[in-house]
């Protein structure tokens, strides 16, 4: 599609034509002051790793204490904390981030043809950023911990939470401002920086979510510090914000959290949208049914979001006008996440489709996000979530979206990109053997916990009544199955970069700026700047082969 | 494995009815796309020699019929959930009112007889209850699954969640907002008895007085009489003015106040004029009130409302 333009006016930079951005340089500085993009999406990619599985860790412990009424662990306290502990880093540490600034950071300036991101110094800084404040919340919580859950409803958090709850708030207060930095150089590069001929509507959707994940990253991470904030000093000085007895108002708190909580849902999916829709045309052979209709649900899902941060509050004693409000507005930006997944399904429709690793990925992501989005409409329905919020049922949704569909998503994007990025390819059996079993897995841990919410038992819960054990303990087995398909790709992966077959420059045979220039890329990206001419996905028809 | 869940509500056999609804929806789209899927992967798959024959570049319609559909499935569900929802918002004129306060990490419900609870609450069957909740500490949440409904308790405000209790029975009680340590322990049970049964129930753990007779006492003790006068009738001169208005029927009717708007005197304003006796002044009057708050806890709030309710009941026979 992308025909190169041999500009003799673009120089190649000194000794470029050979080596790779891996070969450039071996020394540890090389790498901690990196400012090339994807020296610094591999950095983060080592960071977010390392968070998933603590958190990981967390929610193993909380699940491992579930297995008994009366809870294995045997201190509340000390469950509390887990799951506190779960919640915070696989939020602020892992889900908001992780595809952003690991496939996001890589590819963006290779799917635009850009040499780096608009501003590679601000993109360092933002990885000192978020490991700052991903040191200071790790020490709050290996230190003590604190037992607030992630949402740090006041006036339990400023004025009754024993443990390190204002140290915890400093951490994601310093990350958040990792996030804005990374929205505001994407935006700026997506705007500035993309190759001749490249216009908006030839941009991959996996641009577009970035750019309106990078909006909601802008606009909504300022209202979160700001929040978090206002905590602290309610805490620490017991200034009257949030504290009835001091004259503040504990919905207050609940406003101002989820006005950037909820988007921050979107944070998390919007990215493993632009991934899928990347994936499924490649491996369908095929354009992306309705592109401009992607495109734009993309957007609206953004604007949206900021308007529907009251459907966490139906039963916290808001007034009847505002529930129905936000009910409606509910129903309304679930509207876009229904027409992607039929445009996923019509993608497909006449393709030639084939079953590599990051294919499966996509097409379990379709599968569990059609589940969570479909449970999202039970619980926007005012009187069910009467009954269905705050118990289980709610974890097992936003479990669906947020792990089955993301980090599928993120497993997707990974896979796709590995030759890419690594320049070697992974064992495919044992991916698709993973891919399979996450989805597998997946659904046993979560599938229960829909029912349990159903029967009534509540979130948070260190000990439950003896009725519910039975679907605890499947929910528990699932997950073991699920802490293995999260582990295997941790080995293959890791074995695949000493041991794997060299890649290609485009194993899949995909189209896209990304898979023109060699795996893994050179530093400077396009050693000829290139010129596009057409519309992203034109994947002619395969020519007739055995197969 | 028990996997069905009592329904003992009015309202909860409806919400189930919306419930039913919701998962006959997921299912027919659930399976419409995992048809489409599964049917697309296997005719489609490359190694497949089918004709694809030619590929329409026109989705424009497709789009928005798939778009109008949403939204018209959407908006009735949309008008299901919040009718039902409007009702949990018009509590009848007549439903028996019960007390409950929240506290790190127990229920304590108070009946208008004076009978007290924790971690138990007995209502009649058959009967409307409007459960007027605050919490002491923290926000709680009063939930009863087996009536399909649950309510945030927030300290300093006054939130109400009402039923009709429709199956004799005994129901499990959580607390579903996490409230700290014991937030797992904060449960409890909710008993329906017939009405006789309740009756008796009342009459054996009665207490010699009532919740309104119990707010007498405590209207004396703190000396409220001293300005609001003996039985609430308002007085005790300050110079040229009277310092506090009358209390006797003034539950539920409106009150002109010092910044010329009027409230409603309910039992969130009575309960704020106690403890934040500057925020709502009356018209007239001196803002010299001295402010409760830490000093009555919220029961004894409950109980002084109650005796100012039980004179306005005396005021308007």
């Amino acid at each position: 599609m992308n025909s190169t333009a041999a500009d003799t006016d673009i120089a190649v930079p000194r000794g470029q034509t050979e080596g790779s951005y891996l070969t450039d340089g071996y020394s540890v500085r090389s790498w901690l002051l990196s400012t090339d993009h994807k020296r610094i999406a591999m950095l983060y990619l080592a960071s977010i790793t390392f968070f998933f599985f603590i958190g990981g860790a967390a929610a193993a412990l909380v699940r491992l204490n579930l297995i008994v009424p009366e809870g294995l662990l045997g201190s509340a306290e000390a469950y509390n904390r887990l799951f506190t502990m779960h919640g915070v880093i696989m939020v602020w540490f892992f889900l908001v981030p992780a595809v952003p600034v690991t496939l996001g950071n890589f590819m963006i300036p290779l799917m635009l043809g850009a040499r780096d991101l608009a501003f590679p110094r601000l993109n360092l800084l933002s990885w000192y950023l978020f490991m700052a404040g991903g040191v200071v919340t790790l020490w709050a919580l290996f230190s003590g911990g604190l037992d607030t859950g992630w949402t740090f409803y006041t006036p339990l958090s400023t004025a009754y939470a024993k443990g390190h709850v204002v140290m915890a708030v400093v951490g994601i207060f310093i990350s958040g401002f990792s996030s804005i930095a990374t929205g505001l150089n994407f935006i700026v590069t997506i705007h500035q920086l993309r190759a001749p001929g490249l216009t908006w509507y030839r941009l991959p959707v996996f641009i577009w979510s970035m750019y309106s994940l990078s909006v909601l990253l802008v606009l909504a991470t300022p209202v979160l510090a700001i929040t978090l904030v206002l905590l602290a000093f309610e805490r620490l000085f017991h200034i009257g914000i949030f504290d009835p007895a001091i004259g503040g108002d504990p919905l207050l708190f609940q406003h101002l959290f989820w006005f950037y909580s909820h988007p921050a849902v979107y944070m998390m999916i919007l990215p493993g949208f632009g991934v899928v829709s990347e994936i499924i045309p490649a491996f369908a052979r095929k354009s992306l049914f309705g592109y401009k209709f992607v495109v734009w649900a993309s957007v609206s899902i953004a604007v949206i979001s900021f308007f529907v941060w009251g459907h966490h509050m139906y039963v916290a004693g808001t007034s009847l006008y505002s529930a129905l409000l936000f009910s409606i507005l509910s129903y309304l930006v679930a509207v876009p996440s229904a027409i992607k997944v039929f445009n996923w399904l019509g993608t497909l429709h006449k393709g030639y489709i084939s079953f590599d690793a990051p294919m499966l990925y996509a097409l379990g992501f379709v599968g569990l996000f059609t589940i969570g989005g479909l449970t999202g409409l039970w619980v926007a329905a005012l009187a069910a979530d009467v009954h269905l919020t705050q118990t289980y049922f709610v974890v097992a949704h936003f479990h669906y979206i947020m792990v089955g569909a993301m980090v599928s998503a993120f497993f997707g994007g990974l896979h796709y990109w590995w030759p890419k990025i690594t320049g070697r390819m992974y064992p495919e059996m044992w991916a698709r053997i993973a891919a399979l079993i996450m989805f597998i897995g997946f659904n046993l841990t979560f599938f229960p916990q829909f029912i349990l919410g159903y029967l009534g038992m509540p979130r948070r819960y260190f000990s439950y009544p003896p009725e519910f054990q039975v679907l605890n303990v499947l929910s528990s087995a699932g997950a073991t199955i699920l802490a293995a398909a999260y582990l295997l790709p941790l080995g293959y992966l890791v074995w695949s970069l000493l041991y794997g077959d060299k890649a290609p420059a485009n194993p899949w045979r995909a189209t896209g700026l990304e898979w023109k220039t060699p795996s893994p890329p050179p530093t400077v990206n396009f050693l000829v700047t290139p010129v596009v001419t057409t519309g992203p996905y034109e994947y002619p028809p395969p020519e007739r082969t055995s197969g | 494995m028990n996997l069905w869940l009592p329904a003992a509500s009015s309202n909860a056999p409806e919400t189930d009815r919306l419930l039913w609804a919701l998962l006959l929806m997921s299912c027919v789209v659930l399976a419409l796309v995992f048809t489409l899927l599964l049917r697309y992967i296997v005719k489609y798959r490359a190694t497949s020699p089918l004709d694809r024959g030619s590929v329409s570049q026109k989705t424009w319609r497709l789009e928005v019929g798939w778009t109008a559909a949403t939204l018209v499935v959407f908006f009735g569900l949309f008008v299901w959930g919040a009718d039902l929802y409007v009702r949990l918002f018009q509590p009848p004129q007549q439903a028996l009112k019960i007390y409950v306060v929240g506290k790190q990490w127990m229920w304590k419900v108070e009946h208008a007889g004076g009978q007290r609870e924790i971690n138990a609450l007995h209502v009649p069957l058959g009967r409307p209850v409007q459960l007027l909740m605050t919490s002491e500490d923290v926000i709680h949440d009063f939930s009863i699954p087996a009536f399909r409904i649950k309510h945030d308790v927030l300290p300093g405000r006054y939130e109400a969640l009402w039923f009709t209790a429709t199956r004799p029975g005994r129901y499990q009680l959580y607390c579903t907002q996490f409230c700290g340590l014991d937030h797992a322990k904060m449960t409890g049970s909710v008993v329906v008895l017939s009405q006789p049964d309740y009756a008796n129930w009342l009459a054996r753990n009665g207490d010699d007085s009532t919740l309104a007779a119990q707010g007498q006492a405590l209207y004396m003790r703190y000396g409220c009489s001293g300005c609001h006068g003996g039985n609430g009738v308002g007085g005790g001169a300050s110079g040229s003015t009277v310092r506090a208005p009358a209390l006797v029927g003034l539950y539920g009717s409106p009150v002109a106040l010092a910044g010329g708007t009027t409230v409603i005197a309910d039992d969130r304003y009575l309960h704020d004029s106690i403890v934040m006796p500057q925020s709502e002044v009356v018209a007239g009057y001196e803002p010299i009130m001295p402010s409760y708050a830490g000093q009555i806890d919220e029961e004894g709030l409950l109980k002084l409302i109650a005796y100012i309710q039980s004179l306005a009941a005396q005021a308007n026979p």
